[in-house]
């Protein structure tokens, strides 16, 4: 058990404009990423902050507190590519929940055997 | 001053300014009260004296409790004892008997800091696990598994050399930790997060001092929201 001093500081780096989402939900998140660019006027080579969307379904959430994560999955060309992310990570920019499934476990890791039309989930009515 | 005394109370991990995420120890550090000044003219050196701590008064000695009460006055239910230690000062003069030392009255935020504390007791643990010996093959016949081997050659010198590496108690001594950076103080609750591992079981009582061995180029993390922060005071 963590002491409730440890718990308090962690409770200040947690984010409260997390959606409520689950295993099984269609999710996008966007990751603010940083790069270093070249200004085409000035010439100057500058930090820029960009936007990049994950959109895929949510497969596990695991742990608790500051250390909870996710594991969004999705299919591009075939190729199954996963991305876990710390749930409170302020590269976070914000998760928007596209489609609430409807799954009767915690963790779906059976939808990475699954192909095609077989890798579907329902949608939570 | 050069350090404060202070609790160990656990680990955790905080997001950082770069997006990362750093692994640092939460530290009740102080208040430490000063109990005497050590000057050249009497004891040859300049220090303080400082306690930190709380113990119920019928737990200390007389001998003790007297120091105690001389620095902190008569009537407490419960006095700072669990550890004193001196600090090296410039000036005794100016810390009073009684004073108390937070941790803003020492360190910084980014500063870096030298951590000592009791390391964990191990008991008593063969020579793979103490000295990280790497031991013999664990099958294919192997009748060497985890013991040390030879400990030394022949008639000449026909001794066991002096500290020799071998099987013994592990742990449960004192451990120095240099060059941890502050990541963050929290003034009004006695707390200092210092980046990565800290000697000691949670609970135990730590020392922590400015660094003696300084490196100008180590880089140094800031936890989320602390450029605000400095923003502001400009």
């Amino acid at each position: 058990m963590k002491d409730h001093i440890i718990r308090e500081i962690e409770s200040e780096f947690m984010r409260k404009d997390i959606p409520d989402f689950k295993a099984g939900d269609t999710v996008r998140v966007y990751i603010r990423i940083k790069e270093m660019k070249e200004n085409p006027k000035t010439k100057k080579v500058e930090e820029r902050v960009r936007l990049q969307p994950f959109e895929g379904v949510v497969i596990r959430r695991r742990g608790s507190g500051l250390q909870e994560t996710f594991t969004v999955r999705k299919v591009t060309q075939g190729i199954g590519i996963e991305k876990i992310f710390p749930i409170h990570s302020p590269v976070i920019e914000r998760i928007d929940v596209i489609r609430r499934g409807k799954v009767r476990r915690s963790r779906i890791y059976y939808i990475r055997e699954r192909r095609g039309k077989a890798a579907r989930i329902k949608e939570l009515r | 001053m050069e350090g404060i005394i202070g609790r160990k109370l656990g680990m955790t991990q905080i997001p950082t300014e770069d997006g990362s995420i750093t692994v640092v120890t939460v530290i009740e550090a102080g208040p430490c009260y000063v109990l005497q000044g050590k000057t050249v003219e009497k004891d040859g050196y300049n220090a303080i004296k400082v306690a930190f701590g709380e113990v119920p008064k019928k737990r200390l000695s007389k001998p003790l409790l007297g120091e105690l009460v001389k620095a902190l006055g008569d009537g407490r239910e419960t006095y700072p004892a669990q550890k004193i230690t001196e600090f090296k000062v410039e000036d005794p003069s100016k810390f009073k008997p009684g004073q108390a030392i937070k941790v803003t009255d020492v360190f910084e935020e980014n500063e870096f800091v030298d951590v000592t504390g009791i390391s964990k007791g191990k008991g008593f643990q063969g020579v793979m696990k103490r000295w990280g010996f790497h031991g013999g093959p664990k099958s294919h016949g192997s009748k060497f598994h985890r013991a040390p081997g030879s400990i030394g050659q022949t008639t000449d010198p026909g001794r066991v050399w002096k500290g020799k590496k071998m099987a013994g108690h592990m742990g449960n001594r004192r451990v120095t930790v240099l060059n941890l950076q502050v990541v963050k103080i929290y003034p009004d609750k006695n707390l200092i997060l210092v980046k990565g591992a800290v000697p000691g079981a949670n609970g135990s009582i730590v020392i922590l001092r400015k660094t003696k061995r300084p490196k100008p180029n180590k880089p140094v993390v800031s936890a989320l929201g602390s450029k605000k922060k400095e923003e502001n005071k400009k």
